[in-house]
């Protein structure tokens, strides 16, 4: 007994030294991951946190990586001001190497000029107004995820092919929210529907209740809302305190759990969320995701863009696997990337750094889950929004 | 509009101006007795919801379920731990600059309400989230046509009403208040007259920030939402609306209350209707403006304070 104790800890300590020999040959590699960590929408930065994480921790168990990875994680709170603080923080970073930045639309456009400016290589994770890629040409910017366009073609399409006619807008008064009201009215037009109201609330905002009351009076279909969690949770609350009996329309801005924790299974029923992309578990490397994430026991899941964040660490360490650590070669090297598989499908960016992404995800919330609208009880026709 | 629209705008509003004049009370009693400003008050609030939220938390682990017990509990421990913060800061902060210029204790209470929101965010558990706050009261609906009143929404609306008489009884009709009233008049002649003025002011300040804690519950009942910053806006509010009503009169305070709630209420409606592409969200820079606009009309508030009827 006494012998084999002895073994086992002689045999532990061998394991150890050899590990840390191992470790000691590789050159340490720094990454930067920016997210809301506090706030509102600190769930779904956490998801992206962990994600990003786990994509660092696989990295590093494989033996025949080049470099030892480091995630740096900073905040950004889902506010501009703190955001261009973060950026500038891990872009004045040397050791630093390139950044999966930004859930937030409003924290990823304010930091492109910082990571421009810098030569600060990044791939946004989860922010989706299409101005962080498209209105300028930054070599340094990148996108793994869809932008807000092609959500709400599909959300207005989708919605009038329903039957749906009369629609009430409700939406933040930052970038994001305004896009999101731009788009979606420019299709909705298109495909036939007629807003009737539009209200823009601030992003802090606590009472809805003079907005929601002559919502009401206007007798819409559906609430279409652009905007985050936070206040997607009130406003549905408020409708519910109101008596306001409308379908309950969100972009991906409300797609977390954190929007189902904060309303109850009962009033968030039928609420809707487009994002682009599949369920983890539909893409192509899903499962191995959903699993290895589940393995590192991480306290909070990985939300909507978890797989977006993992994809876009993992990118940027193939990357520098390539070309090793140098900014510059990095930004050249993610110039070129085109059909390369990751587990959110295949990765193309266009000109402009921003991934060709096809497929747009209808949502519904069913009995405490954000279900896909196919495989739905409502898709099926077994139930009706109301 | 139809009636029953009308109706529930006017709810809304009712509902709003309950919980902004059970702020502007508290500000308007610290400023009676004291001649003080305490601009902690709103985040006196915060920390009140956030306790009773803990205090909620607490006996659904210890597998107490009867919502009224709940809420009684909830109420009990936010106004009780609340009322002895306000004695706290009465005695320890604001009282032992008296002789000081009143600017050193808004400057004083204003950084103490700053450190109360950050001590919120970052020692309550995942505190920079917003919480969801219970429902612990009924939910029946009553529908009248285009009108829906919740009985939650009822009860709320009577208990703040019962918190604001029952204060308003207490300084008109006791001898605690009576002694208040005194003070507040001429600290130095109550002094004479043989009543503790220290013992007044805490016990005051118990009161204001009792009533504050209840506030910050209503509220969490009302939004079923809380979070490390309510107070903050409340706070600036509650604080204009005691100014417009008139500091140191407590009927001011709850028509200012009412007032400023009422021209939230208006600014939503009437300003995106109006002027096309001014979104709602400026309802506050409208109510705000107003505010100044009365102050300019009215210097010394809507009911003008006489030293005769000060509190």
């Amino acid at each position: 007994m006494r012998i084999s104790a002895v073994r086992c800890a002689v045999a532990f300590a061998a394991v150890i030294t050899a590990a840390g020999s191992a470790q000691a040959q590789k050159q340490t590699v720094k990454l930067a991951f920016i997210g809301p960590l506090t706030g509102g929408v600190s769930a779904n930065g956490i998801g992206g946190r962990n994600s990003a994480d786990l994509a660092v921790r696989l990295r590093n168990d494989e033996a025949k990586a080049k470099y030892k990875y480091e995630l740096v994680s900073l905040d950004d709170e889902c506010k501009p001001n703190i955001a261009v603080q973060a950026a500038t923080k891990a872009a004045s970073d040397n050791s630093i190497i390139a950044g999966v930045t930004h859930y937030c639309s409003v924290t990823a456009i304010a930091t492109v000029d910082t990571y421009h400016k810098f030569g600060f290589p990044v791939v946004v994770w989860g922010a989706v107004l299409p101005d962080i890629t498209y209105r300028n040409k930054y070599a340094e910017v990148h996108r793994v995820n869809g932008t807000m366009i092609n959500q709400n073609d599909v959300a207005a399409k989708f919605m009038t092919g329903l039957g749906f006619k009369r629609w009430v807008v409700i939406h933040d008064t930052t970038d994001y929210g305004k896009a999101h009201d731009k788009y979606f009215t420019d299709y909705l037009n298109k495909y036939g529907g007629q807003i009737v109201g539009r209200f823009g609330v601030t992003a802090d905002q606590q009472d809805f209740t003079a907005e929601l009351t002559k919502a009401k009076e206007l007798k819409p279909d559906v609430i279409y809302f652009g905007g985050l969690t936070p206040i997607g949770v009130r406003i549905r609350s408020q409708m519910d305190r109101l008596g306001l009996q409308a379908v309950f329309e969100g972009t991906s801005g409300i797609k977390s759990d954190a929007y189902i924790e904060g309303l109850g299974a009962k009033l968030a029923e039928g609420s809707l969320s487009f994002i682009e992309g599949a369920p983890a578990e539909k893409l192509p490397g899903g499962n191995f995701f959903t699993s290895q994430y589940a393995a590192q026991r991480y306290d909070q899941g990985p939300e909507a863009y978890g797989p977006f964040a993992f994809a876009a660490a993992s990118l940027l360490m193939d990357v520098i696997e390539k070309v090793g650590p140098n900014r510059k070669r990095v930004i050249d090297e993610l110039a070129k990337v085109k059909d390369r598989d990751s587990i959110i499908g295949k990765i193309t960016f266009d000109d402009h750094g921003q991934n060709v992404v096809p497929l747009i995800s209808k949502y519904v919330v069913q009995d405490g889950k954000w279900v896909l609208w196919e495989d739905s009880d409502y898709g099926q026709g077994k139930r009706k929004l109301k | 509009m139809d009636v029953g629209l009308l109706g529930q705008y006017v709810a809304n509003g009712l509902m709003l101006g309950m919980i902004y004049a059970m702020v502007a009370v508290g500000f308007t009693l610290f400023f009676g007795v004291l001649d003080v400003i305490q601009f902690s008050h709103g985040d006196v609030l915060t920390v009140g919801a956030f306790a009773g939220l803990a205090t909620y938390i607490g006996l659904t682990l210890a597998g107490i379920a009867s919502p009224w017990l709940q809420l009684a509990a909830v109420l009990l421990v936010a106004v009780a731990a609340m009322a002895l913060l306000g004695a706290l800061i009465g005695k320890y902060l604001v009282l032992p600059l008296r002789a000081a210029p009143p600017l050193n204790v808004l400057l004083l209470t204003l950084m103490l309400g700053a450190a109360l929101r950050e001590c919120v965010r970052l020692f309550y558990p995942q505190g920079a989230n917003p919480k969801p706050f219970p429902r612990l009261l009924p939910a029946d609906t009553l529908a009248l046509g285009s009108f829906s009143l919740r009985l939650d929404n009822a009860l709320l609306l009577a208990a703040g009403l019962a918190a604001i008489a029952a204060v308003h009884l207490v300084i008109t009709r006791t001898r605690l208040g009576l002694a208040i009233r005194a003070v507040a008049q001429d600290a130095e002649t109550a002094r004479i007259m043989g009543i503790d003025f220290e013992r007044i002011v805490l016990v005051t300040f118990a009161l204001g920030s009792g009533l504050a804690a209840a506030a910050g519950v209503m509220n969490g009942l009302y939004y079923n939402e809380i979070n490390f910053s309510i107070g903050l806006l409340l706070g600036v509010i509650g604080f204009s609306a005691a100014v417009v009503g008139g500091l140191g009169n407590i009927y001011g305070a709850i028509l200012g209350g009412f007032l400023f709630a009422a021209l939230q209420t208006i600014g939503a409606v009437l300003l995106p209707a109006i002027f096309r592409g001014v979104p709602s969200a400026y309802k506050d820079v409208f109510a705000f403006a107003a505010v100044i606009a009365f102050m300019a009309w009215r210097p010394t508030g809507l009911i003008a304070e006489r030293s005769a009827e000060r509190v």
